[in-house]
């Protein structure tokens, strides 16, 4: 111990390092190799009777935001509110009245994905949903 | 490095070429890559919808005794538009509502006012107006006006600055200080309701012209309320404003108001 220099404490300070690593990466031990299931949304009997949403199940999946933006922007700008699918069917542009008319179930339809990927729309503070399946 | 006058526009020349070449390459990989537009979609209006040039309303006030016979009217309209009822006079919502002569026509300076006129409860709402100050105020474009005359608000695109408020000259218009829903008695599902910090208004019954309905306060209104089309000489609010003696509210201050009424 002549020319170095002394480490006060040393047992102390290396013990309270390590219990502060493994509190810190405790929440990445704790879900080590359990991944949160991919979530998958549930269909009302009605929403299955139908068979084919207006777009192709994929499209809904990834791009329903984009299309809901365009409806809005369709029904309150231009004053359209009729929307044609490809094999011609026609629905009315309603996230209330048409959307929720098949996916009544909001809290498995919409909610297990957007809870999923912690995203929080806005949508429900003015539309209103199915009011038996208001459950969150 | 210094470069001459002919060696500059080589590059230049040469890099104008260049780029000329890339654009049919870049719009190709635009094209294919990345999200690509929607195919065009078919959208439609509704073939019973009711169209106008600029839809007017004309309220034969001659028709209304007291309050009794414009409660049914208010009610109808703030039912099928989940308008909350607040006592709170502060954060009070209101689409249409009554109000005395004195106030609704403060500019009609009548010394002595007939005793019918005197205390008659007038029945307002937005006006419509064909020039909206309103709309001129709004900074996100979120109040416009459409081609038919109706003045409406995209309440996804309200910010709640309120500038709309002190321009509209008629106090039609309400904030939303706190959330709505817990003060709607009967919520109807067809229609959304509000949030807390939008601004609210009547919307002329938009959503019921579209689908060939007239509107709920010229129904409930036992014909004492009667609406059309003002650009069209046959409609039903022309002739009445052929036969009638009309005022129209604060018409001095040039909004033009659609709302006329008959005394």
């Amino acid at each position: 111990m002549n020319n170095t220099q002394t480490f006060y404490n040393g047992g102390k300070v290396f013990i309270g390092l390590i219990i502060f690593v493994i509190l810190v990466t405790l929440p990445f031990w704790y879900n080590h190799g359990k991944a949160a299931p991919t979530p998958e949304p549930q269909l009302t009997e009605k929403a299955k009777a139908e068979k084919a949403c207006i777009r192709p199940k994929d499209v809904m999946k990834s791009e329903h935001m984009q299309i809901l933006n365009n409806w809005r922007n369709t029904v309150v700008r231009n004053t359209n509110r009729i929307y044609e699918t490809a094999d011609g069917k026609r629905f009315d542009m309603s996230l209330s009245n048409t959307c929720l008319d098949c996916h009544s179930n909001k809290a498995e339809f919409c909610d297990r994905c957007h809870n999923y990927v912690a995203v929080a729309p806005y949508c429900w503070q003015c539309h209103i949903e199915k009011p038996k399946e208001t459950k969150e | 490095m210094k470069s001459s006058r002919r060696s500059f526009l080589k590059v230049a020349g040469v890099s104008a070429l260049g780029t000329g070449l890339l654009k049919p390459v870049a719009d190709l990989l635009a094209a294919s890559g990345g999200h690509g537009e929607a195919p065009a979609e078919k959208v439609y209006k509704n073939e019973k919808a009711l169209k106008a040039k600029q839809w007017a309303m004309v309220i034969d006030t001659r028709k209304f005794g007291s309050e009794k016979d414009l409660r049914p009217i208010i009610e109808a309209c703030h039912k099928i538009h989940n308008v909350p009822s607040i006592d709170n006079k502060r954060h009070e919502i209101k689409w249409i509502w009554e109000e005395e002569f004195k106030h609704a026509f403060p500019d009609q300076e009548l010394r002595f006012l007939p005793e019918r006129i005197e205390h008659l409860p007038f029945l307002v709402f937005c006006n419509q107006c064909e020039n909206p100050p309103c709309v001129r105020a709004c900074p996100t474009k979120a109040t416009f006006k459409r081609d038919d005359g109706i003045v409406l608000m995209d309440f996804h695109r309200c910010i709640g600055c309120r500038f709309c408020m002190a321009a509209c000259p008629y106090g039609s218009r309400s904030f939303n200080f706190r959330d709505p829903r817990p003060f709607i008695k009967e919520t109807n599902p067809k229609f959304p309701t509000r949030m807390k910090g939008v601004v609210e208004k009547c919307n002329f019954c938009e959503e019921r012209l579209a689908v060939g309905q007239i509107p709920a306060c010229v129904e409930a209104s036992n014909g004492a309320l009667v609406f059309g089309d003002l650009e069209d000489p046959e409609s039903d609010v022309r002739k009445l404003l052929r036969e009638n003696f009309t005022i129209r509210r604060k018409q001095a201050l040039g909004t033009g108001p659609a709302i006329y009424y008959i005394v």
